[in-house]
């Protein structure tokens, strides 16, 4: 089956925005950071996200061949032309719910590139490959505080499970498919979500125990993300991300 | 002077490096953690100014590149701390003398970041201040410092090449860019002399350091580099620096200068800069959010490493 070039470009700029949004996050963190090493490590996967959107913003727009550029997706578009999953715009909250979501998340992305690098799109193929080396960096990391927070002190540990709690919703949207996304698949290009939830699911779950945590129950999701109907949080994003293009459109920096 | 001292003095005379076990006087050792340690202090606070507009970055290019800047002088602050532990004082101290007051950190910092351009003033003029200062510190007696400078050299030129870059595609831009670009220079030129220190015949800590070569040159000597440079600098990217008094020198081979207000110095190192108060609070702020994660750590460490092992 065979996808024509808007649809590839939809969902390169929904892996571009997951990216990008994440990124910038992280980003806050920096001169916040517990100490002066976990300030730089938090940079360090800050950075990676950063490459790896402009990776994604800079194949969109060479699928789109009208003139567009990593830039004008990322300046020049409002709230609902994002569709990144909302886990990445939540706030960042303090380190122990900065450190969940990158846990949950890391789980998810290094499942998730494994796969993508066995796209039949080239460059999605390499973009994965290399996400997928610095994702298991990321995970190593993130998964170590877990153990660190959920297993330290009264404190760490209920704010951990706190944020356990307050994220977890977010997560089932990491596992949905649209049709879009399915006929992707189909062409041998995509990844299918659905069929990552288990191992995700298991490893968390091993995870969690070790650090001490419950693993929060299922009993409440938030999607619609891929649809632009996001958090309220991503409008106070892009009004910082978009400030200097917007106050002065169309200039060079 | 004791023979010991005396000895010390002659090992520095012939240029040999002081390494953390040598015996060395009191006051090198004192003077040389104040000397360092506000070096690191200047270093982390300076991320803050530069942070603050991370997320507004105007393009993703330019976010990554600050981004990756500030990470380095994070590390820049780290290398600094392990330099200044060797003459046996913690990181913990150091950082309590600067949330006391007791240590400084580089003025230039209490200045506001405003506008995108100041990212591009910092880089060329606060980190090419930073560096006329710490290339002439690879000479310095102290060992684990001159190697510290070594390192921290080489990615400060590329810090200063990227400020520079900001100022002349400002330059090249329209003409509020232009405008952004020029008031950030007019606002940042004069405290960037300020960061070299009082004039020679002022300046507290300098014989005794230009003896020991902790120093090797003197502020105004530093200073009169650095506006030589930036001079021509300035010239070729259209800006123009905010000096009426500003002349080539030919008997000198230098610019004249005008004179540099060392009340508002004066008074920006006191505390009445635009930011001092926010900048240290910030500071503090930051690491009292951060104890609760570093007991964590610590109580994780306790009780993992307690676990019985078993000799096989
Ligand atoms: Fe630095
Ligand atoms: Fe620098």
């Amino acid at each position: 089956m065979l996808i024509d070039k808007s649809q590839l470009k939809i969902f390169v700029l929904r892996l571009a925005d997951d990216a990008l949004v994440i990124a910038h996050r992280l980003s806050e963190w920096c001169s916040h950071g517990p100490s002066l090493e976990e300030d730089l490590a938090l940079t360090n996967v800050a950075l990676d996200y950063m490459g790896r959107a402009r990776m994604f913003y800079g194949y969109a727009a060479e699928i789109a061949g009208d003139g567009s550029t990593e830039d004008t997706y990322a300046y020049d578009r409002d709230c609902r032309d994002f569709t990144n999953l909302l886990i990445h715009e939540l706030p960042r909250g303090d380190f122990a719910f900065t450190m969940a979501r990158q846990y949950l998340v890391d789980e998810f992305n290094l499942a998730y590139m494994e796969l993508l690098q066995q796209s039949k799109d080239p460059t999605l193929a390499a973009i994965a490959t290399k996400a997928n080396k610095e994702g298991l960096y990321h995970l190593r990391r993130s998964r170590k505080w877990l153990l660190r927070l959920g297993d330290g002190t009264a404190e760490s540990h209920n704010r951990l499970q706190q944020a356990m709690e307050d994220i977890w919703g977010y997560t089932t949207e990491l596992f949905e498919m649209d049709e879009l996304e399915q006929a992707i698949v189909e062409a041998g290009i995509g990844v299918n979500a659905i069929h990552l939830h288990p191992q995700w699911k298991q490893r968390v779950t091993a995870t969690l125990t070790e650090a001490t945590i419950t693993v929060p129950s299922s009993d409440w999701a938030v999607t619609g993300g891929r649809k632009g109907i996001h958090t309220e949080a991503l409008g106070h994003i892009l009004s910082d991300m978009q400030f200097l293009q917007r106050a002065y459109p169309g200039q060079q920096w | 002077m004791s023979e010991e001292e005396i000895l010390f003095q002659q090992r520095i005379d012939a240029e040999l490096k002081v390494e953390p076990k040598d015996w060395m006087p009191e006051k090198y050792r004192q003077n040389l953690i104040r000397q360092i340690s506000q070096h690191a202090h200047s270093e982390v606070i300076g991320m803050q100014p530069e942070g603050n507009w991370i997320t507004r970055a105007p393009t993703l290019h330019r976010k990554s590149i600050l981004l990756a800047k500030i990470q380095d002088e994070g590390g820049h602050g780290l290398y600094l701390y392990s330099a200044a532990e060797t003459l046996g004082i913690s990181r913990e101290e150091l950082v309590q003398a600067l949330h006391s007051g007791a240590a400084k950190y580089a003025s230039i910092f209490n200045y506001p970041a405003l506008t995108w351009a100041d990212m591009g003033a910092i880089g060329w003029l606060v980190d090419g201040a930073a560096i006329v200062n710490q290339i002439s510190l690879q000479r310095t007696s102290y060992g684990p410092y001159a190697r510290s400078m070594v390192r921290i050299c080489k990615e400060e030129s590329f810090h200063q090449r990227q400020g520079y870059h900001i100022m002349m595609v400002l330059m090249q831009g329209s003409q509020e860019q232009q405008a952004m670009a020029q008031d950030a220079l007019d606002r940042f030129w004069w405290p960037s002399l300020m960061m070299f220190g009082p004039h020679d015949a002022e300046s507290a800590n300098s014989t005794q350091s230009m003896k020991w070569k902790i120093k090797r040159k003197s502020n105004d000597e530093l200073r009169q580099k650095f506006i030589d440079q930036s001079v021509k600098q300035a010239e070729v990217i259209g800006l123009k620096i905010p000096d009426p008094a500003l002349k080539w020198n030919k008997a000198r081979e230098h610019y004249d200068f005008g004179k540099i207000d060392w009340d508002e110095f004066a008074r920006v190192i006191k505390g009445d800069g635009p930011c001092n108060r926010q900048r240290l609070q910030h500071h503090i702020r930051t690491h009292n959010e951060g104890a609760w994660v570093r007991d964590a750590v610590a109580a994780y460490e306790a009780k993992h490493k307690k676990q019985p092992t078993r000799a096989a």
